[in-house]
């Protein structure tokens, strides 16, 4: 099994997502609050997802863009649930060691009156292994 | 004992390439029960045929076994030869050696073992065949239609024209259905009103067609040739005979801000009523959610301004019951409740409106006199986005829409935008879309005129949400072919929601018996060979009840419908199928496992006497089955805990002997 065949069953299996259920009719990608933000959009993640093409994924800053709102899979018609192949991506990705994208010392950095604390916490938690 | 004879086909070399035909006639010829064995190029041919006959005729045969095709194929061939041949055709049995036992082998010898044991088989069960007779039942030559839109109109039209009576039940006040409501047709943008409305005359004044509108199906039972229907005929509080359609009353009437159902609710009727000009029967209906006089007993004005003295306040429900040869469904469709899309804001702005709203919007007749306004303020709306699939083509787990594509989506949104361009070339046109599916004479060369001559945007791309603040509605979408997130300011957006079959048809397919898909669109007998007719004989199906459809295709099935009906109700009787079952009364212990299977309603029960072996009589319950109305499936026989079921010509113990037969 070659490199991107083994990280795209790695990521339908983390995900759960059949990304083959997609219709392509870019839903997600028209509700996405983030769209603006991101290099690759929640449309595309689940295409190049389902053509292998994952290795630009691991390296895009999207991954951390992505405020995983949920809409995409609240809106999608055919149930493909974008978000979660993005998170899926999101773990490959942090899961590499050294690969944190938030270590405990930019916490105080993030620190703000209007942000809330839980806020901080979540991105923590996905951000880091 | 019978006196068997074989007949083994070559098939050309369909069969003889994979099985030894010698030797499957050889080793059959030697069975007991068989007097004669042969082999031939194509036994279906005439001078295969010939071969059977002459070999009846010289052997004395009782029974037929012919190792060919499929009986699908020509079985209905064999038996007829067996009938001329002077046996009954029933006494024929077809060994499928070709699509289950040449084309799935490849080698010869195991080819040739397997068609010796399926020709084994057929022979066992012939043994036990025994001659039967179908039996014949009258048909009443009159046909039922179940709802009056086009679909109903054009099969009613058709079977009147072969000079058969038709009643046709509409729910509704007048017959017409959607296709009234709707402004123009695609592709030639001719007027619908101006091609239907005719049609709707023609039935009128067609003395073959009675016309019982404002009135409902409530209960069918019988069978084909034989129907019995009972009709309500609710009470529209206005004598139907007696009333002109002058519209008087309409306008008398103090009850003024009824919801128009047929504009959609965009505006108000008052609470008696004439859906639309050129409603047919032009008869006014009293609304008696609404009436004063009904529900309050002050008013009268409308009987008051009467002059043909019409109005009825005391008019009760009318329960009609006719009987019928043929029952058509015709119950055609409904936009979905788009409740559950809150992203497309369709609950909070009343600028946010369905296509057939849209229809109504650009109509002559309907709440704006045609001239296209939005329905919040009455202003022209400069920018206007057309969403596409809002509910067809989801996913079956999704809690919202339909899995099915709605079909006719893409054509009418074609047209909105057209007409919209055309008639307001200072209005901006969207039209976002999944996929163009414009199959259809003239159709996609109509989509290209939107794009290439009417200058409509169309963008590959689904919108995402939908936000009204002030007078605009914040679109959201994706341009899939930019790969750009579009942010548009609207006017006025059209949802092309998902069409859906009408509530009323399952209770229909109920009372019919006729099967329906998880959709609940009816199931025909088969999709491809039987387009427009139930698997439930005499019940034929027309229109959007059986899938979604426009306009010509629901017409070209409506008379394809029609022309199945007039060749049922030409037929004086109708030849049954004696493959039916039947219940060994004495066996039966009345338990109502066959009636609960039965998928046609054909096991019935009956409490009857019977003499006990001491000398003394019981009354029993026991099952009988009407052989009009069963179709031979044989799941009662399945069902039956005791054994009292049992199929003619498929008996258990035939069944038995073949398996005995196989594993011998």
């Amino acid at each position: 099994m070659d490199k991107n065949a083994r990280l795209k069953e790695q990521i339908e299996r983390t995900s759960g997502v059949n990304v083959l259920k997609c219709m392509r009719c870019g839903k997600c990608s028209g509700t996405c609050p983030s769209y603006d933000e991101m290099e690759y959009h929640p449309h595309q993640f689940v295409y190049m997802v389902e053509t292998g093409d994952i290795e630009p994924l691991l390296n895009s800053q999207s991954l951390y863009k992505c405020l995983t709102c949920f809409a995409c899979v609240d809106r999608c018609p055919r149930g493909v649930e974008p978000a979660k192949v993005i998170e899926a991506v999101r773990l490959m990705a942090i899961r590499q060691q050294g690969n944190n994208h938030m270590t405990p010392n930019d916490v105080p950095e993030a620190l703000d009156d209007d942000l809330p604390q839980q806020a901080i916490v979540s991105a923590f938690r996905r951000f880091s292994k | 004992m019978q006196r068997i004879g074989v007949f083994v086909c070559w098939c050309g070399s369909n069969i003889a390439a994979t099985v030894d035909v010698q030797a499957v006639s050889d080793a059959l010829g030697k069975e007991p029960g068989v007097v004669f064995s042969t082999n031939y190029q194509y036994m279906c041919s005439q001078a295969g045929q010939d071969i059977i006959k002459e070999a009846v005729k010289e052997h004395n045969l009782t029974g037929i076994v012919v190792c060919s095709c499929s009986p699908r194929m020509h079985e209905a061939t064999f038996r007829k030869t067996a009938a001329s041949a002077g046996i009954n055709p029933y006494m024929v049995e077809i060994a499928n050696i070709r699509e289950q036992c040449s084309w799935v082998h490849k080698d010869k010898a195991t080819g040739t073992e397997k068609a010796i044991i399926l020709g084994k088989a057929a022979i066992a069960k012939v043994q036990l065949n025994a001659p039967l007779t179908p039996g014949e039942s009258p048909v009443t030559k009159r046909a039922l239609v179940i709802g009056g839109g086009i679909a109903g109109i054009q099969t009613a039209l058709d079977i009147a024209d072969a000079g058969f009576e038709v009643d046709i039940v509409e729910k509704k006040p007048t017959i017409g259905g959607k296709m009234a409501q709707i402004d123009k047709t695609f592709p030639t943008l001719d007027c619908a009103a101006c091609i239907l409305t005719p049609k709707m005359v023609d039935v009128a004044q067609n003395d073959k067609i009675r016309i019982f509108s404002y009135s409902e199906v409530e209960a069918v039972s019988g069978f084909v040739g034989s129907f019995e229907a009972k009709i309500r005929r609710k009470a529209r509080y206005v004598k139907e005979d007696i009333c002109t359609g002058c519209g008087a009353c309409t306008e008398k009437c103090p009850m003024k801000k009824v919801p128009n159902e047929f504009n959609l609710g965009m505006d108000n009727r008052t609470a008696i009523y004439i859906p639309f000009a050129q409603a047919v029967p032009k008869v006014a209906t009293i609304d008696p959610n609404y009436c004063l006089m009904l529900k309050n007993g002050k008013c009268g004005l409308c009987s008051r301004v009467c002059t043909a003295g019409a109005i009825d306040y005391k008019q009760q429900d009318e329960i009609i019951e006719e009987k019928y040869g043929a029952i058509v469904a015709a119950t055609g469709y409904n936009p979905i409740s788009l409740d559950k899309f809150d992203e497309f804001a369709y609950n909070q702005s009343p600028d946010v409106i369905t296509s057939l709203e849209f229809e109504r919007l650009t109509n002559a007749a309907g709440p704006t006199a045609g001239i296209m306004l939005r329905p919040s303020d009455h202003e022209h709306p400069h920018t206007i986005v057309f969403v596409q699939c809002v509910g067809s083509r989801c996913d079956k787990c999704a809690e919202k829409g339909k899995e099915y594509c709605s079909k006719i989506c893409c054509m009418y949104t074609a047209k909105h935008a057209m007409l919209t361009r055309d008639k307001y070339p200072d209005t901006e046109v969207y039209v976002f879309y999944i996929d163009v599916r414009t199959p259809g004479k003239s159709f996609d060369e109509f989509y290209r005129r939107a794009v290439e001559e009417y200058g409509v945007h169309y963008i590959k791309g689904m919108v995402g949400k939908i936000v009204p603040e002030g007078k605009k509605l914040k679109v959201q979408a994706s341009d899939l072919f930019a790969n750009k997130q579009l942010h548009i300011d609207a006017d006025l957006v059209v949802l092309a929601a998902a069409i859906e079959p009408d509530k009323s048809a399952r209770s229909i397919a109920t009372m019919l018996t006729a099967s329906m898909d998880t959709n609940d669109f009816f199931t025909e007998a088969h999709p491809k060979l039987r387009p427009v007719e139930s698997p439930t004989a005499g019940v034929f199906l027309s229109g959007c009840c059986q899938g979604p459809k426009d306009i010509p295709e629901t017409v070209a099935q409506a008379s394809a419908a029609a022309s199945k009906v007039i060749g049922l109700l030409s037929k004086d009787k109708l030849t049954g199928n004696p493959c039916v079952a039947h219940s060994d009364e004495m066996m039966c212990n009345g338990c109502s496992s066959c009636a609960n299977v039965c998928a046609y309603g054909a096991i019935t029960y009956v409490d009857k006497e019977f003499r006990m072996p001491d000398r003394t009589t019981a009354v029993r319950r026991v099952a009988q089955v009407n052989e009009a109305v069963c179709q031979g499936c044989g799941a009662c026989t399945v069902a039956c805990p005791s054994g009292a079921m049992d199929l003619k010509g498929f008996a258990n113990k035939q069944i038995m002997a073949e398996v005995d037969a196989i594993c011998r």
